[in-house]
């Protein structure tokens, strides 16, 4: 038996002694990585898809980047002065800077990445509107000019989640934003290249290191400090069944899986040539979305009901399950973050049944059925809606739950129409901490009516308080708005968090160094 | 026979324009959208319209539809909505696994059940029957996912003979490929060796029983001889016409086994657009498998002309 593979791998080792393996050195450090997706877009600032952003840190760099203790460094930038009058950020690049093309890098490039990236993203967008202009002071360096004080101008630049405002050379960012580049533009840059002509979607995406790229010289912190490569060439591999990914780790055909389920993760604990990392010591955060366009979420009161019917420990059994890769959390901008508290919810969430059904006595609710969508094909998320249904139904409430795949849900979330005529009242996901740092980085804080997220909250209060976040620029006094955001929130609910949970890396005891970070990074990482 | 064959391929068309109508209006009657899905879950709804609109969905319905044919009866099968690639070119790169996935399986399977099915019927009643059939009712009971499980865990995981997933070209490395395409094929042959197996079995048995068998035993044929050369033969006609009809089978299978063993072929592709809402690469899939499942099953019924000389065009 055992001369029967013996006998493949000898031929398979002759076969690629006369060449015959195709164009991969010998003697290459190659990472083998399932991911939690295909990477079908290249573009990082055309979609908000994690699979581009991750895609993106490889290719791409930053001017500024966030560190362990989410304090914004420089990354590109080498050193940056702001005005007295706070008005005039003056930003000079470091020396040496090149993309994959050995063009070097310049402030023009800078200028268009930003432009574009600021059409797209929200934060971007925000930053734009404050902008009065932007100049080339040489070819290293740019200025740019705002029209009043704005306090998250390093924040926004440094934002380390999607649209991540990554810098490419100015015939690419002149791109329309509402166009994905080509994947003859995919230069960045970044530590590693993309290879293009080895980009099989469906199959695998190669990244080789950049040999030209100068990491900074501190030692490597968060998304910030130096990303110093290690290895020759990044494969990610498409698996999409989770077992096919989980028995191939353990057959030591791949170095890593980026996600694995928490079901499985007792099957890999045990095997000794396998350990789990916890890259993202924020984790995520279960998150409940409110419609408010529509009976009976039109309603805050009603929906203050829900937070008081809720708790979050049931949740996070159903989907989590071991204690060790969750916890619970009410701080609405994540615990440990320097704007974490649990301000005005310190009697939610515990599951008071009798103060839900009292409140909706008195919100006079009608029996209205929630129209409440769970999505059942990701298994992270499968779980969440029948909890929610459970408790809400304990708490007075009566739910129509509707089973659909997530893509069904992610469209039919969009529709303001009444739930009776294929709109919905409620839906659960999953927010990367990373996305929701502050009142203002989080999407489902926008309470601008027409303009804010799916669920189109309309509060005049959460929004001015999230301008004056904005606009501040003592972080002290800035933890005083994003406080104050988090206890309106409990008087007009948006959206309820449901729990903080920890998605580890799988990987073979051969791989090192690797990152702890709000997004998978492969600097640092080696591999025995 | 040339006049059958012209027949029988102007009678793709029709069936080809119903499979059209069919999968353009059943994917436009499903929820789901793929500028949502393009957009990314942090996008906004503004984001999301920007990106319908580029796509064309915003058109209505027959526009969209007669944009598409039209494109299509120019050769121009579409770019897909997600891979900045024509439709073509992805089913071109990941053509090569599914064939040579479905002519593994096709050789495996014919090799097994057909010699099985005839000895079975030969031995009717024996224990190698009874085992044939109790097999042959198990291979069709357990699914495929199951069934390539446990063969991952036992020739992977436990004994580590072959490799858990992955697809080697066959112009790259001939026994890399040929040791990723066992476990695959394999899984995917139980089902069609159960049919196969199954339909000859009852076949030869008619033909056992015929006068010219009985005839040809008195002339003091061989065994041998009698089976291969009179019985088999003029079976033959039934076990083709299943072996044709299986490729259905053998499609819809190759999803499930492509997905369990990590293969980059057309199956995994299908499943991958269907999540994602690609249209011109679930329209162009669908078509050309019905292309494919037609024009199979034409060479079949021009083959029945080789084993039953009774039958002519």
């Amino acid at each position: 038996m055992f001369v029967f593979r013996k006998s493949f791998a000898t031929l398979a080792a002759a076969a690629s002694a006369v060449g015959l393996l195709g164009a991969v050195p010998a003697g290459a450090q190659t990472v083998s990585v399932v991911m939690h997706s295909d990477l079908k877009i290249l573009d990082p600032i055309w979609t908000t898809a994690y699979i581009v952003r991750n895609h993106g840190y490889l290719v791409w760099d930053t001017l500024f980047a966030m560190d362990d203790k989410l304090e914004v460094k420089p990354q590109m930038v080498d050193k940056y002065d702001v005005s007295v009058d706070k008005l005039t950020y003056t930003f000079t690049l470091r020396d040496g800077l090149e993309w994959h093309d050995g063009k070097p890098v310049t402030a023009e490039d800078c200028i268009a990445s930003i432009k574009r990236w600021g059409a797209k993203d929200s934060m971007g967008q925000l930053l734009l509107t404050r902008v009065a202009e932007f100049t080339k002071v040489n070819d290293k360096t740019f200025a740019m000019k705002l029209k009043e004080p704005y306090g998250l101008v390093l924040q926004s630049l440094g934002k380390p989640s999607s649209n991540v405002p990554f810098m490419m050379p100015a015939r690419v960012a002149a791109t329309d934003p509402n166009t994905q580049i080509k994947a003859e533009d995919v230069i960045g840059s970044g530590p590693f290249i993309f290879k293009r002509d080895e980009w099989k979607p469906g199959e695998k995406t190669v990244y080789v290191k950049n040999p030209k790229y100068k990491p900074r010289s501190e030692p490597v912190s968060g998304m910030a400090g130096g990303k110093v490569v290690k290895v020759d060439r990044i494969e990610w591999k498409v698996l999409g069944d989770h077992q096919t990914a989980v028995n191939a780790l353990l057959n030591a055909e791949i170095d890593m899986i980026e996600s694995p389920p928490h079901d499985l993760l007792p099957v890999l604990a045990k095997d000794k040539n396998v350990k789990l990392f916890n890259y993202n010591p924020l984790g995520l955060q279960y998150t409940f979305r409110f419609n408010v366009l529509h009976k009976p979420f039109d309603n805050p009161k009603i929906r203050q009901a829900v937070l008081y019917a809720f708790n979050q420990k049931d949740f996070l059994d159903a989907t989590i399950g071991d204690p060790k890769w969750y916890k619970e959390c009410k701080a609405m901008f994540v615990c440990g973050t320097p704007l974490e508290t649990v301000k005005g919810w310190e009697d939610k969430l515990s599951s008071n049944f009798e103060k839900s059904k009292a409140l909706l006595k008195e919100a006079g609710y009608d029996g209205t059925p929630v129209v409440l969508m769970q999505s059942t094909d990701l298994a992270s998320l499968t779980n969440l809606a029948p909890v929610a249904k459970n408790l809400m139904e304990k708490g007075g409430f009566k739910v129509d739950m509707q089973a659909m795949d997530w893509q069904t849900l992610v469209s039919r979330r969009t529709k303001k129409d009444p739930p009776d005529k294929g709109g919905w009242n409620a839906f659960l996901t999953a927010w990367v901490a990373a996305d929701i740092l502050n009142p203002v980085m989080a999407g489902f804080f926008n309470a601008g009516c027409d303009k804010a997220m799916f669920g189109w909250p309309c509060d005049e209060q959460i929004q001015k308080l999230r301008d004056q976040y904005a606009s501040e620029t003592d972080p002290a006094k800035q933890k005083g708005f994003a406080e104050a955001v988090q206890v309106r929130v409990t008087e007009y609910p948006t959206h309820i968090h449901l729990g903080q949970w920890y998605q580890p890396f799988a990987l073979r005891t051969s791989l090192d160094g690797a990152v702890q970070a709000p997004v998978p990074v492969f600097w640092n990482m080696t591999k025995k | 026979m040339l006049d059958f064959i012209v027949r029988r391929l102007i009678a793709i068309v029709p069936v080809l324009t119903v499979v059209a109508v069919f999968v353009f209006l059943m994917l436009r009657l499903t929820p789901g959208d793929p500028a949502a899905v393009i957009a990314g879950d942090n996008a906004t709804s503004d984001q999301i319209d920007d990106i319908r609109a580029k796509l064309g969905l915003n058109e209505p319905l027959w526009t969209q539809f007669a944009i598409w044919i039209s494109s299509i009866l120019q050769g121009d099968f579409g770019e897909s909505y997600f891979f900045k690639k024509t439709v073509a070119e992805l089913i071109a790169q990941r053509v090569e696994p599914t064939l040579a996935l479905a002519t593994c399986t096709l050789i495996f399977a014919v090799s097994v059940s057909v010699p099985v099915g005839v000895l079975a019927a030969y031995r009717q009643g024996s224990m190698f029957d009874r085992v044939v059939m109790g097999f042959s009712v198990l291979g069709f009971s357990v699914p495929g996912f199951v069934i390539g499980y446990c063969l991952i865990y036992v020739f992977a995981i436990e004994l580590g003979w072959l490799p858990v997933q992955g697809y080697t070209r066959i112009g790259v490395n001939f026994w890399g490929f040929l040791e990723r395409m066992v476990l695959p094929s394999l899984t995917l042959s139980v089902g069609f060796i159960a049919l196969i197996s199954r339909i000859t079995r009852a076949s030869v048995l008619e033909v056992l029983n015929e006068d010219y068998i009985r005839t040809a035993r008195a002339k003091g044929l061989s065994n041998r001889v009698v089976l291969m050369r009179h019985a088999l033969r003029n079976a033959a006609v039934p076990i083709l016409t299943v072996i044709g009809l299986g490729i259905a089978i053998l499609i819809g299978g190759a999803v499930i086994t492509e997905s369990v063993f990590g293969l980059p072929g057309l199956g995994r592709l299908t499943v991958e657009a269907v999540l994602s809402r690609d249209f011109p690469t679930i329209q162009t899939v669908i078509l050309m498998f019905s292309v494919v499942y037609v024009v199979i099953n034409l060479l079949i019924d021009i083959s029945y002309t080789l084993f039953d000389p009774r039958i002519r065009y």
